[in-house]
């Protein structure tokens, strides 16, 4: 079986400072992993990183996407191939409407798959039909991209793009900042109606709250740029109760 | 950043897709301008004598008068003695069907994706062509007639209907407005006059294509647009021309009247070469263009896409004469590379409760200055008088210019006057964000920057507004940071 993505010894930083200081994780088809750590950890670099962001500059080490080398990509093709970064902060684009860029990219993806553009009537109905995963309003459509969206209504924009886009990996960084009980609720349902055996999902968090919604296989805690500690779901709850600092603790004597 | 200014200069960078030749044969006065030529056109044209005189007058007053300095624009000092002030295509007679029209002629069209065929039958547009000077072909002209309508080459309206012409032109601009006026007063080879009568709504989208084709050869087209009481007609005007190396002078003079109850919307899709990468040829865009509401509740409404040229100077304009009278001004200025535009309009506000809207879109790539001078006047008999105005720019990269320049005269205090801006950027944040949804980062500018001009867009005819989209499209390519 082929991960659908296979990280070994990745470094990366901004401009001269070194963020990521060797990360190394496989994600299978059919998995959910959870990235959790403090704040600076690297987290949303590595996000960044996955996704292409051209501020960022990798150093060192390999990634593989569906078995292609994901770093020779440029930030389109990557999203072409299926990957997915749902953003800590959405951009707002006036004037474009939420249904014409959805139209746009969507035809994007399927013209790299050798498809036809959707017809609109089928292209509108698919839109309805995956907003209701995220209980998004139809008048969301024909405004423009974000623009005076609450925090929330962004996120779930966010996952409904999901929805459309049916990645093959979809990145989740700090999808639940901001949001309240209910708004996560529906986020989180709206990624676990996605999830199946041949794809895959990395939901990057600060709070162990959002994975009581979408439940882990694996929980790694990132620390100064690496993962210092993998584990089951119930690590999420260790860390909820103990917090970071015995993690920081140990990672600095095994250092 | 240096990753992300190396695309924006990418899509900056790509080249005028327009540039071609046509090559009719030419028939060439020598440069400069002296009351002679001044004659040698007149005679050319076979006009009355009433018309030299007007144009002798012109000419007197242009000699007295200095080129504005005024505009936000750089260029070198133009030697108007070293420009060519006549140029017509050989040929004897017009064409009495498609198939007389010069197959050079044709084929051009055909490069700019304009075959007249498609726009005859598909659109039931009539088109005018100007190529150079002389109007070489006018369709539809029988079914307009019909209606009383008059669509026709200046000239020939000089000839056939001297008591309208006499009577309008240079009745909303004067030859002595400015020293480009008088210019095109002096000199003007061509250009197109539209009457409709009262009442009478003009069936189709009346449209002229416009093409730049001699080398070192001013442009000096005077269009001349009358709408009768109660009459209504939307013009277009649509422009590319061929690529070269020498700055072309283009200075032409729109003049439109409504009388009571008309409504004229004219609506510009301007694309000439706007020079290479480097500020190198391109043309000179230096145009009066200004149309008076007459009469009571009449309407004029100037719409403009201009991506190409050098340097524009341009400022439609609208005098609201008549009570209740209505003016609109709807723009999206594009300039990229070295193109500088400085462009906008004035509303002058003289009867009683006349209204105006101005929605004007800078949009600035490249290394390229893109201004909005506006002047909202109100005088002091024009009671009730509003005003709204909206000025956006939206900047790509970060080695460009917006600049706004709003200008607001209110003698009136029962006045309303009301004046928006915003600045905007298309950032690495946005196009990031595109290129993560699969939309590479010429798609996603197009995408944005269409969104931004929907607006006035919308204001253009339909099969028009698609080909404007195109342009912008064309004219941004290569411009991303």
């Amino acid at each position: 079986m082929t991960p659908i993505l296979q990280i070994t010894d990745l470094t990366a930083g901004i401009e001269e400072r070194e963020i990521l200081k060797g990360i190394t994780l496989t994600v299978n088809p059919g998995e959910v992993h959870a990235i959790m750590g403090p704040n600076g950890s690297g987290k949303s670099t590595l996000a960044s990183v996955l996704a292409g962001r051209a501020d960022y500059t990798v150093s060192g080490g390999t990634v593989s996407f569906m078995g292609k080398d994901l770093l020779e990509m440029a930030p389109e093709e990557r999203a072409r191939e299926g990957m997915f970064l749902a953003f800590q902060y959405p951009v707002e684009i006036p004037g474009v409407s939420t249904a014409n860029f959805l139209k746009t990219s969507v035809n994007e993806l399927r013209k790299h798959r050798g498809q036809e553009p959707l017809a609109p009537a089928a292209f509108l109905s698919l839109m309805r039909e995956r907003m209701k995963l995220v209980e998004m309003d139809q008048s969301f459509l024909s405004r423009s991209l974000n623009d005076g969206f609450s925090g929330g209504e962004k996120k779930r924009n966010e996952i409904f793009q999901m929805a459309m886009l049916e990645p093959v990996l979809a990145v989740l960084d700090e999808t639940d900042s901001g949001l309240d009980i209910d708004a996560l609720r529906i986020v989180a349902g709206g990624v676990n109606a996605l999830r199946s055996s041949t794809t895959a999902t990395i939901v990057i968090t600060h709070y162990q709250r959002l994975l009581d919604y979408i439940v882990p296989d694996v929980v790694h805690v990132l620390w100064n740029g690496r993962i210092v500690r993998s584990g089951g779901k119930e690590l999420a709850l260790e860390l909820e109760k103990r917090g970071y600092d015995w993690i920081k603790a140990e990672s600095a004597v095994e250092a | 950043m240096a990753q992300e200014s190396a695309i924006l200069d990418e899509v900056v960078q790509s080249d005028y897709k327009y540039g071609f030749t046509t090559d009719i044969e030419q028939d060439l006065l020598p440069k400069g301008l002296t009351a002679d030529v001044v004659r040698f056109i007149s005679e050319k044209k076979e006009e009355p004598e009433w018309m030299l005189a007007w144009r002798l007058k012109a000419y007197e007053q242009w000699l007295s008068m200095k080129e504005p300095t005024w505009p936000n624009v750089n260029y070198p000092k133009i030697d108007f003695q070293e420009i060519i002030y006549w140029a017509s295509p050989k040929k004897k007679e017009g064409p009495a069907s498609l198939d007389e029209v010069d197959p050079e002629l044709l084929a051009t069209f055909a490069k700019l994706g304009i075959p007249i065929e498609e726009q005859k039958f598909l659109t039931g547009v009539a088109v005018d062509v100007v190529l150079d000077s002389v109007s070489v072909k006018t369709t539809f002209q029988d079914k307009l007639a019909e209606l009383g309508i008059i669509f026709c080459p200046m000239s020939e309206a000089i000839r056939e209907h001297p008591e309208l012409v006499k009577k309008y032109i240079g009745s909303v601009v004067p030859t002595n407005d400015n020293f480009y006026s008088a210019l095109n007063s002096a000199v003007f080879s061509d250009g197109s006059f539209v009457y409709i009568p009262k009442g009478v709504r003009c069936p189709i989208e009346l449209s002229t294509y416009f093409r730049i084709n001699a080398r070192n050869t001013g442009q000096f087209e005077r269009t001349l647009i009358i709408a009768d009481e109660g009459s209504y007609v939307s013009y277009l005007e649509g422009c590319t021309a061929p690529q070269r190396d020498e700055n072309q002078l283009h200075a032409a003079v729109v003049e439109l009247v409504a009388h009571a109850e008309a409504e004229i919307k004219y609506s510009t899709v301007q694309n000439w070469y706007p020079g290479d990468k480097e500020g190198k040829g391109g043309i000179y865009n230096f145009v009066t263009k200004r149309g008076i509401c007459e009469g009571a509740r009449s309407k004029i409404s100037w719409t403009q896409v201009e991506t190409g040229s050098a340097i524009t100077w341009k400022y439609p304009s609208v005098i609201l004469k008549g009570d209740h009278s209505i003016g609109e001004f709807y723009s999206v200025a594009v300039t990229n590379h070295m193109q500088q535009a400085d462009t906008g309009t004035k509303m002058m506000h003289i009867g009683k409760h006349t209204r105006s809207r101005i929605v004007s879109k800078g949009i600035s790539a490249g290394l390229s200055q893109n201004s909005y001078r506006g002047l909202v006047k109100v005088l002091k008999v024009a009671t009730g008088a509003r005003n709204y105005s909206q000025c956006d720019s939206l900047l790509i990269g970060d080695q460009c210019g917006a600049h706004t320049f709003p200008y607001l005269e209110v003698a009136n205090k029962t006045a309303t006057v009301e004046h928006e801006a915003t600045t905007s950027k298309i950032g690495e944040d946005i196009l990031f964000y595109c290129n993560q949804r699969g939309i590479d980062t010429e798609a996603a500018v197009a995408l944005i920057v269409n969104g931004y001009a929907r607006e006035v867009l919308n204001q253009l005819p339909m099969e028009f507004a698609v080909e404007a989209q195109k342009l912008l499209a064309i004219s941004l390519e290569g411009s991303v940071g």
